[in-house]
């Protein structure tokens, strides 16, 4: 019983590396991949902020924090991971950094509900994207606010991303409902 | 592109972690000064960093351009929202934070920030951390991030060929499933080479 | 009908088809050709998923790289990996999902769908999980929400890479039972005996062009 107990938690530990580096690397071809139309509009748009949602919801907390971590590391030594070919330590000392470690939050939020509500409907996937999307704001906001020395000014600027990310989150949701019942039992919930 | 610029100059070879401290001290230091014209100062220093370290023109160029915009638009709203004063002190912050950044990843190579890292952090061993894992996870995830890009080439094609090349769902969710499923292939190759041996 | 006329094509500097002119009126068609012979790249210009660098594609006199929408809509396209066209949870939906913009009612795009999965052996599937068809079922699944549109023509890339020997042949003579003309591109010679011609590319060029027998003896040859 017991050798049994640990080679599964053996196997476990080289899918958990898989996974974690899969998914990081997910959210980099995220960023990579511009060009796709939400909701039939005619403005291309970059899903690279929805990668630490979507891994949220369909990985579980711990899995996709760990993704995102990997993903941040990477960044910030070096890799040009971010949209456009970006890396090194510039966009996180930059104003939106904070938006930046915000998906950490993010993607522990929104893996939180999912496991925690154990239900994928689509309104615990919109629950549990929308918090993690305020996750973010709630790390990137006061970041913002620190650099310019004025929470007004930080809101204000927040404010400008609030209908593009307001639309990732649906799509995210939206996504999310439709891999929960193409994969029953795979995933995280 | 932002990454590593190879070269030769001083900076280039002054050790990794020297630049690293030097690097966190200035970028955090104009978050202390409060006087426009000190961080000012602090830019122009960042800016004979650029010289020494000898940058392509065309890597100034674009990093350049788009710092500008990105300050511009700081100045615009701090004036409009605050003072000219702020505007010009957060504007110049930033350009002297992300200049000095950037200067440090142009000027410093992946794999020596890898093996600084896993050298500066060997003590965290004890607390069960595996630096010595960051050069593994890096290639892994490059490797992955290859594989994934031939996979939404291949998705965005079927999508297209089923005339829905302008849904998100057509792309995102066979784009999941692939990678879920190349996960677990990934997950088993390493399994297969021992990785749980090893923990 | 299909057609190619001076039709060349690079991907930045690296050349894969050079100066391909062919009409292709026979029902069954087949490309054969090494990795890299630039058959993939042909049959992707058919239905404008390549805009070819020079020359051009027709199909019945429509050029894929202009009016793309409408060519695709006459033409569908199987790929060798099933998962990257499956869009929908279950077969029916994905089968369905093919109906979207037609004017048929939700219940009645189900039935069509339910009724096709039937026809390729299916039946009782339409509500299961379509990723959790084995790899045969989910090629003739992917068969079915191309098939559902009525298409003139059907475009198979390597439909059978993933499929064992049993489920190979039963996917081929599926696809000769077709009332569609279908343009298949493969590597696997032995299942292409009942093919109407068979075309033979290397390095870009035709190299043979003729009926089964002799044009796969030639490409034998070829490969050594």
């Amino acid at each position: 019983m017991t050798t049994e107990n640990s080679s599964e938690a053996k196997r476990g530990s080289a899918a958990a590396l898989a996974t974690t580096v899969v998914f990081a690397g997910f959210i980099a071809v995220l960023g990579v991949f511009p060009g796709l139309y939400v909701g039939g509009g005619s403005v291309p748009v970059v899903l690279q902020n929805a990668g630490p949602l979507l891994a949220g919801v369909v990985l579980g907390a711990r899995r996709a924090t760990a993704a995102v971590v990997l993903f941040l590391a990477l960044t910030a030594i070096g890799l040009p991971l971010l949209s456009g070919g970006r890396a090194g330590v510039a966009p996180f000392v930059g104003p939106s950094g904070g938006f930046l470690f915000g998906w950490i939050l993010s993607a522990l939020v929104a893996g939180a509900v999912v496991t925690r509500f154990k239900r994928t409907g689509l309104p615990v996937l919109l629950l549990a994207a929308a918090l993690g999307l305020l996750a973010d704001y709630a790390v990137g906001v006061p970041y913002l606010a620190f650099y310019l020395g004025d929470l007004r000014a930080a809101v204000v600027q927040s404010l400008v991303f609030l209908p593009g990310d307001v639309a990732k989150v649906l799509a995210v949701a939206l996504i999310a409902a439709v891999l929960h019942r193409a994969l029953p039992g795979r995933l995280a919930g | 592109m932002t990454g590593y610029q190879p070269g030769t100059s001083p900076l280039h070879r002054a050790p990794t972690g020297v630049k690293f401290v030097g690097m966190l001290v200035i970028a955090t230091g104009v978050f202390v000064l409060s006087a426009p014209t000190w961080v000012g100062g602090v830019c122009l220093l960042v800016l004979a960093g650029y010289a020494v370290a000898r940058l392509p023109l065309r890597y100034c160029w674009r990093v350049s351009r788009s710092l500008a915009l990105i300050a511009l638009l700081l100045f615009a709203v701090q004036w409009w929202l605050v003072s000219l004063d702020a505007a010009w002190l957060v504007s110049l912050r930033l350009v002297a934070a992300v200049g000095v950044a950037n200067l440090f990843t142009a000027t410093t190579r992946v794999d020596d920030v890898v093996s600084s890292i896993e050298r500066a952090a060997a003590p965290l061993r004890r607390f069960g951390v595996r630096p010595d894992r960051l050069g593994l996870l890096a290639g892994l995830t490059m490797q992955a991030v290859s594989t994934l890009s031939l996979i939404a080439g291949q998705v965005r094609e079927a999508a297209k060929a089923r005339g829905a090349d302008r849904s998100v769902i057509a792309f995102a969710v066979p784009f999941l499933v692939r990678t879920l499923r190349h996960a677990d292939d990934l997950g088993e190759a390493l399994a297969a080479r021992g990785e749980d041996d090893r923990a | 009908m299909i057609e190619f006329d001076g039709l060349g094509h690079s991907y930045g500097d690296r050349r894969v088809l050079s100066g391909v002119t062919l009409r292709l009126p026979e029902r069954r068609v087949a490309f054969v050709g090494a990795n890299g012979s630039g058959k993939s790249t042909l049959a992707r210009t058919i239905n404008g998923l390549v805009h070819p660098t020079e020359g051009r594609a027709l199909v019945d006199g429509l050029d894929p790289a202009r009016d793309g929408r409408a060519v695709r809509r006459r033409v569908g396209f199987v790929f060798s990996n099933p998962d990257s066209q499956i869009v929908m949870p279950t077969a029916g939906e994905d089968v369905a999902f093919s109906l979207r913009r037609t004017t048929l009612s939700k219940k009645e795009r189900a039935a069509r769908a339910a009724e096709l999965l039937a026809e390729f052996g299916l039946d009782g599937y339409a509500d299961h999980p379509a990723h959790y068809l084995s790899g045969g079922q989910k090629q003739l699944l992917a068969l079915c929400a191309m098939l559902v549109t009525e298409p003139d023509v059907l475009v198979c890339d390597e439909p059978t890479t993933l499929l064992d020997l049993r489920n190979k042949r039963q996917f081929v003579h599926r696809l000769e039972a077709l009332r569609q003309q279908v343009v298949l591109v493969t590597h696997d010679l032995d299942l292409l005996e009942r093919f109407d011609r068979v075309i033979v590319l290397d390095e870009g060029h035709v190299v043979a062009d003729d009926r089964p027998e002799p044009a796969l003896r030639h490409y034998r040859k070829l490969v050594g």
